[in-house]
C-alpha cells in the first residue's frame, strides 16, 4: 500500500501536537498537561519557528493533510492556533483537522477555523451517558455535543468526527447502544470508536491496580460487534479497526499512518515518519520550547527499520484497514485456516485478505498467524538503529 | 579367626537433628584427627545439600586414634530411602552407637536402623545427647529405650556433644564394649564396599572394610558380583584426610581406588577379592530397586542435551537412580527416572539443578504398578500414561509398605486419622512410654509418596517420626485418570489413583488447568476421564478480543514491539491437538501441585 495519488504525487501530512488540557481524563496517557497554560504563547511561537525552519530547510512538501491533535487544540484561542496553520504549506485540497473538546469551542471559534482553511473537526465525545462520562473522569455535558455539531454545520463544516469509547467498567450494553444511536442520530460523516484501554501511569491504571474494576475483553467484544452492526446499517462501513465513515469521508491523515506515508512532527511528543525512519520529539513543552529557542533539533529519538521490518510493518498496518493485504505472499494453508476460523475474507477479485468482524477483534492473533505464514523474503531483522533520550510515546 | 584387638569399628545411628554430626566433630577433635584451626561444623558432611539439610547422603568413614586403639567411625545415611546403604554400612561394623536426643526421645527411623543393627548382631551403645538442654529428660528417654530395645537404662550414657561432656568416657566405653573385629590375614581376601563415590580426577573411590585376607596396593583384584578385574591403584585410610597405605588387613576400614569410571561398577555391597586367590562373596548383596518414579524435563527444551549429559555424570556417582528417555506432548523431551524414595528424588533433582545449573520440571511422583491383563499377560507400569486401557485390565496391584510412626500420645488420633485416609490398615499400636506411642500400619506406597510425610508433620506439630519398609504388592481398586484438553490427553497429568479419590483429583486438576491455560479462538473443554467416562469438566471460554484499539503515529513502534513478543511467545507454545499452551502453564500446574 502506498500513499500516492492518481497524479503520482505522494501524500504528506503534518501533525501538530497541542499539549494543553483543562482537566485530565482518568484514562489518558497522552503527553498533555493541565497546569502549563502560561506556556501557551511561547509554545505556539516555538511551533511556528520550528515550522519555518523546516520549510527553509526544504523538508516540507505541500501537505495533503494537517492534523491538530492533543491535548486539546481547541483550548488555544482560535486565532493563535491558526497562526501555526498559516505556516504550513499545503495543497488546495488538503484535509485540515482540529481536535475539539465540545466544552471549549463555540460558534465564533469555529468560524475562525473555517476562515483559515480548517475543513474537518474531531470531537472528543466518548459517551452520551453522564454516568459513563463520570466513570471516565470527563466533565463535559453531553448536551453540548448536539449544540457544537449544529454550530459546526452552521459554520460550514460538512466533515467531522465523533470519538467514542466503549467498555468503561460499569457501562451496560444498553448504555453503549444508546450512545452509538445518539451519535448516529447526529449523522456524523466519521466515527472513531475505541475500546477503553487501561494504561499504566494513569489515574485509571492506578485504580485498577488498587482493585477497581478493569475493562472486560468479552464485554468490549460484544459492544464492538453490536456497534459495527449498527454503523453498517447506517451506511458507515468500517475502514480501519477503530474507524467508520460514510464513503468518501475517511480521514486522509489517518490513512497516511496506515499506509506508512511520511508525516512531519511539530510540537512536543509528536511522532513523525520520514522515508524509513520514525522519530519523536522531546516529550515536555518546556524542553521543546527550549530546544527551538536554542536552535537545536527538537527530535528526541528515532529508529530506522530495515527493509524486511518495514515490509512487515506495512503488512501489519494495512491488515488493520478494510483494504487489507495482498494474499500473494501468504501461505495458502494459513489463509484457508484463517478463513475457516472466520477471521479473514479472501476477496477473489482483488486477491486480498481482509479481516472479518471477528477477525478485527482478534487482529493480533491473525497478524501473528499470517506473518508466520508470510513467505516474503528473509526473516524480520528488526530495528536497524534506535537512539534517543525519550521513549517513543504519543 | 584371629581377633584384631587394636581395632574397633562402629557406626552412629541417629535421627536428624539429634546431634550426630556434632558428635562426629567432637570425636575428630578429641582424637586429634583434625587440628582445631581446620575444624568446621559438620566436618564429615561434604556436600552442600548435606550441610544445608543436616542430613547425610553418602556414607563416610574416618579412622581415629584413641589411646592405644584404632577406631573406625562409619557415618551412615539415616534416611529410609537409603536402607540398603545403611545395612551395608552396619555390616562393616561390630558396634553401633545409638544416639538419641534427651529431650526428643527415640524416633522411628532410628529405631528401625537400630533393629537392623541388632539383627546384624552389632553391639549397641546407647547414648542420650544434649543433656545440657533444659528440656532434656534423660530418665524418661532412657526408660523408653529400655522398653523398646531392651537396653538396660543404667547402661545408657549421657553426653553433650555440644559441650563435650561425657564424650571421652563414650570413647572408652566403645573400646570396652564393642568387640574387636575378627579375621584371618592369610585367608583369601574378602572386602566389603559400603560406599562408592566418583572423583573426576581419580575415578571411583570406594570405602571398604576388610573381613579376611589383606588388600595390598598394586594387587590384582576381582569384583565378585560385577565379575570384573581391576588393579588396586591406591589403598589408603582417611584420618580424615586420605593417606595411602601399603595394605589393609582384617578388621580395617579404608578406601580403594582401582581405575573404575562409574560407581555402577563398584556398587555398595560388592565384595572385592584377590584375582589370583579369590574368596567367596560376602552375604547380603542386593541391587536396590527404584520405588518412586517421575518424569524430569528441562523447563527450556534447549537444555535437553545438557540434562542427558548431567544425568550420565550424576549416575557415575549414584548408581541407585535410573533414567530413560521419554517424550511428553506437554513437556517435550525428558526422562523417566526411578529413585529409592522421595528424599532420593529430591536430592537428585536438586543436585541436577544446583551442580549442573539446570532448570527442571518434575511430574508428580508415582510408584510402580503391576497390571494383569485379561489376555493373561502382565505389565510393569512406571508411567501412569502407559497403563493399558481399563477394558484390557483384569486387575492392578500396587506396592504396599509397613509404616512405623512414633508419636506423642496426644497425636495418636491425628496419626490414625491420616493413616486411615490414606487407606492404611493398622497392624500394631504400643505405648513405649506413658507419653509416646508406636503405631504400625500397612499403607500403599503411593499414599506415602504424595504428601504423607508433610501431613504427618503438620498434624503432629512436627513431633511424629516415620519409617517404612516394603510389604509386597497387593490388588487395589485403582483407576487411571487422564486429563483431556479439547479431547486430547495431556500425558504429564495422567495419574493412577484409588477409585475413591479419582473424582477429587480430576476436579482439582481441571480447575487448576482452567486457570492456567490461555483462552484460544474456540471454547476448550478440560476434562478428567477414567477410560471413556468423563468425571470432571471445566471450560476455557473462547478468546474474543486481543486487538489494540489505537494505531496512530506513536502507537506504531509500540505495536511492533508487542507483536514481536507475541511472535516469540508463539514459538514457545506447545501444541496439544488444536490447543496452544505455553509450557509455563504446564510447569505451573505441576509445581502448584501438592
Amino acid at each position: 500500500m502506498t500513499a500516492s495519488n492518481p497524479d503520482g504525487t505522494q501524500d504528506f501530512g503534518v501533525y501538530v501536537h497541542i499539549p494543553f488540557c483543562a482537566t485530565r481524563c482518568d484514562y489518558c496517557d497522552f503527553a498533555t498537561w493541565t497546569d502549563r497554560q502560561h506556556l501557551q504563547d511561547s509554545y505556539v511561537d516555538a511551533c511556528v519557528t520550528d515550522l519555518r525552519r523546516r520549510v527553509e530547510e526544504g523538508l516540507v512538501p505541500l501537505a495533503s493533510s494537517v492534523f491538530f491533535g492533543g491535548g486539546t487544540p481547541s483550548l488555544l484561542p482560535p486565532e493563535q492556533l491558526m497562526t501555526i496553520l498559516g505556516e504550513i504549506p499545503r495543497t488546495s485540497t488538503a484535509e485540515v483537522t482540529v481536535e475539539c473538546n465540545p466544552d471549549s469551542i463555540d460558534r465564533s471559534g469555529l468560524d475562525i477555523y473555517r476562515a483559515h482553511g480548517v475543513n474537518r473537526l474531531s470531537f472528543g465525545v466518548q459517551s452520551f451517558d453522564e454516568q459513563v462520562l463520570a466513570g471516565l473522569g470527563r466533565t463535559h455535558n453531553p448536551a453540548n455535543v448536539e449544540r457544537v455539531v449544529a454550530d459546526a454545520r452552521l459554520a460550514g463544516f460538512d466533515n467531522f468526527n465523533l470519538d467514542l469509547i466503549y467498555g468503561t467498567p460499569g457501562e451496560s450494553v444498553d448504555q453503549w447502544l444508546a450512545t452509538v444511536n445518539s451519535a448516529i442520530a447526529l449523522n456524523p460523516p466519521h466515527l472513531s470508536m475505541y475500546a477503553l484501554t487501561v494504561e499504566p501511569g494513569t489515574p485509571m491504571g492506578a485504580n485498577v491496580r488498587a482493585g477497581a474494576l478493569a475493562p472486560d475483553d468479552d464485554d468490549q467484544a460484544t459492544k464492538y460487534e453490536l456497534a459495527d452492526e449498527l454503523l453498517t446499517k447506517a451506511k458507515m462501513p468500517w475502514y480501519e479497526i477503530s474507524n467508520w465513515a460514510q464513503v468518501g469521508y475517511e480521514c486522509r491523515h489517518n490513512l497516511l499512518h496506515w499506509a506508512t506515508g511520511d508525516y512531519l512532527a511539530i510540537g512536543c511528543a509528536a511522532h513523525g515518519h520520514r522515508a524509513r525512519s520514525r522519530y519523536w520529539n522531546l516529550r515536555t513543552p518546556e524542553r521543546y520550547i527550549a530546544a527551538i529557542a536554542a536552535q537545536e533539533s527538537p527530535e528526541a529519538g528515532s529508529e530506522v527499520l530495515d527493509l524486511n521490518a518495514q515490509r512487515e510493518e506495512e503488512f501489519v498496518l494495512a491488515l488493520r484497514t478494510s483494504t487489507g493485504v495482498s494474499a500473494r505472499k501468504v501461505d495458502p494453508e494459513v489463509i484457508s485456516a484463517c478463513v475457516d476460523a472466520g477471521l479473514i475474507d479472501h476477496i477473489a477479485s482483488t486477491d486480498r485478505l481482509v479481516l472479518t468482524r471477528r477477525g478485527r477483534l482478534l487482529a493480533t492473533e491473525v497478524t501473528v498467524r499470517l506473518l508466520a505464514g508470510n513467505n516474503a523474503g528473509p526473516r524480520y531483522d528488526g530495528v536497524l538503529t534506535a537512539m534517543g533520550k525519550d521513549r517513543p510515546s504519543v | 579367626m584371629n581377633a584384631q584387638p587394636r581395632f574397633r569399628n562402629f557406626a552412629i545411628v541417629a535421627h536428624i537433628d539429634h546431634g550426630k554430626s556434632t558428635l562426629a566433630d567432637r570425636l575428630l577433635e578429641l582424637c586429634g584427627a583434625v587440628e582445631a584451626r581446620d575444624m568446621r561444623a559438620q566436618y564429615l558432611d561434604s556436600m552442600d545439600i548435606e550441610r544445608e539439610r543436616g542430613i547425610t547422603i553418602k556414607a563416610q568413614n574416618v579412622r581415629l586414634k584413641w589411646r592405644d586403639h584404632i577406631l573406625h567411625l562409619i557415618d551412615t545415611p539415616g534416611h529410609v530411602d537409603f536402607g540398603y546403604e545403611v545395612s551395608r554400612s552396619l555390616a562393616a561394623c561390630e558396634g553401633a552407637l545409638l544416639l538419641v536426643d534427651a529431650s526428643q526421645g527415640i524416633e522411628a527411623q532410628t529405631l528401625a536402623n537400630c533393629f537392623s543393627a541388632l539383627e546384624a548382631n552389632l553391639t549397641i551403645v546407647a547414648v542420650l545427647n544434649k543433656i545440657d538442654l533444659p528440656a532434656a529428660e534423660p530418665e524418661k528417654r532412657a526408660a523408653e529405650i529400655e522398653k523398646v530395645l531392651g537396653i538396660p537404662a543404667d547402661e545408657i550414657l549421657r553426653i553433650s556433644a555440644k559441650t563435650g561432656e561425657g564424650v571421652a568416657e563414650l570413647l572408652d566405653v566403645i573400646v570396652e564394649r564393642v568387640p574387636p573385629p575378627t579375621g584371618d590375614p592369610d585367608a583369601p581376601l574378602q572386602a566389603l564396599i559400603f560406599d562408592s563415590s566418583y572423583d573426576p580426577y581419580r575415578g571411583v573411590v570406594s570405602s571398604l572394610r576388610v573381613f579376611n585376607g589383606t588388600l595390598t596396593s598394586g594387587s590384582s583384584l576381582r569384583y565378585i558380583n560385577a565379575s570384573a578385574l581391576h588393579e588396586a591403584e591406591e589403598v589408603g585410610v582417611r584420618s580424615p584426610s586420605p593417606s595411602p597405605v601399603a595394605a589393609l588387613g582384617p578388621g580395617e576400614v579404608g578406601y580403594l581406588i582401582a581405575g573404575i569410571k562409574a560407581v555402577g561398577e563398584a556398587k555398595v555391597g560388592e565384595t572385592v577379592t584377590n584375582a589370583a586367590n579369590p574368596g567367596v562373596a560376602l552375604a547380603g548383596y542386593e541391587d536396590p530397586k527404584p520405588m518412586v518414579f517421575c518424569g524430569l524435563y528441562p523447563v527450556d527444551g534447549d537444555e535437553y542435551v545438557e540434562l542427558r549429559e548431567s544425568l550420565a555424570k550424576l549416575r557415575l556417582n549414584d548408581s541407585s537412580f535410573t533414567y530413560e528417555p521419554e517424550t511428553s506432548g506437554a513437556l517435550g523431551f525428558g526422562f523417566r527416572c526411578g529413585f529409592l524414595g522421595l528424599l532420593h528424588m529430591e536430592i537428585v533433582r536438586e543436585r541436577l539443578e544446583r551442580e549442573y545449573n539446570l532448570s527442571l520440571v518434575a511430574t508428580a511422583p508415582n510408584v510402580e504398578y503391576r497390571a494383569y491383563l485379561i489376555s493373561g499377560e502382565s505389565e510393569v507400569v512406571d508411567n501412569p500414561s502407559a497403563l493399558p486401557s481399563p477394558n484390557q485390565i483384569e486387575r492392578i496391584e500396587e506396592p504396599f509398605v509397613d509404616v512405623t510412626a512414633l508419636t506423642p500420645s496426644e497425636y495418636v488420633g491425628a496419626v490414625m486419622e491420616l493413616a486411615q485416609q490414606r487407606r492404611g490398615e493398622q497392624t500394631r499400636m504400643e505405648y513405649i512410654s506413658e507419653e509416646r506411642v508406636e503405631l504400625v500400619y500397612t499403607i500403599p506406597l503411593a499414599e506415602i509418596v504424595s504428601d504423607f510425610f508433610d501431613q504427618l508433620k503438620s498434624r503432629t506439630r512436627g513431633y511424629a517420626s516415620l519409617d517404612y519398609e516394603p510389604a509386597g504388592y497387593r490388588v487395589a481398586n485403582l483407576a487411571k485418570v487422564d486429563i483431556l484438553l479439547n479431547s486430547v490427553a495431556v500425558d504429564a497429568f495422567s495419574t493412577i489413583v484409588h477409585r475413591d479419590k479419582a473424582y477429587d483429583y480430576g476436579r482439582k486438576m481441571t480447575e487448576k488447568l482452567s486457570e492456567l491455560i490461555p483462552r484460544q479462538l474456540f471454547d476448550v473443554p478440560i476434562q478428567a476421564a477414567i477410560g471413556g467416562r468423563i468425571i470432571a469438566r471445566q471450560t476455557v471460554k473462547a478468546r474474543r478480543k486481543d486487538v489494540i484499539a489505537k494505531c496512530y503515529g506513536g502507537d506504531v513502534s509500540r505495536k511492533r514491539k508487542l507483536l514481536e513478543r507475541q511472535k516469540e511467545g508463539k514459538k514457545r507454545m506447545k501444541q496439544i491437538g488444536r490447543v496452544e499452551v505455553p509450557q509455563e502453564a504446564f510447569v505451573a500446574a505441576l509445581t502448584l501441585d501438592s
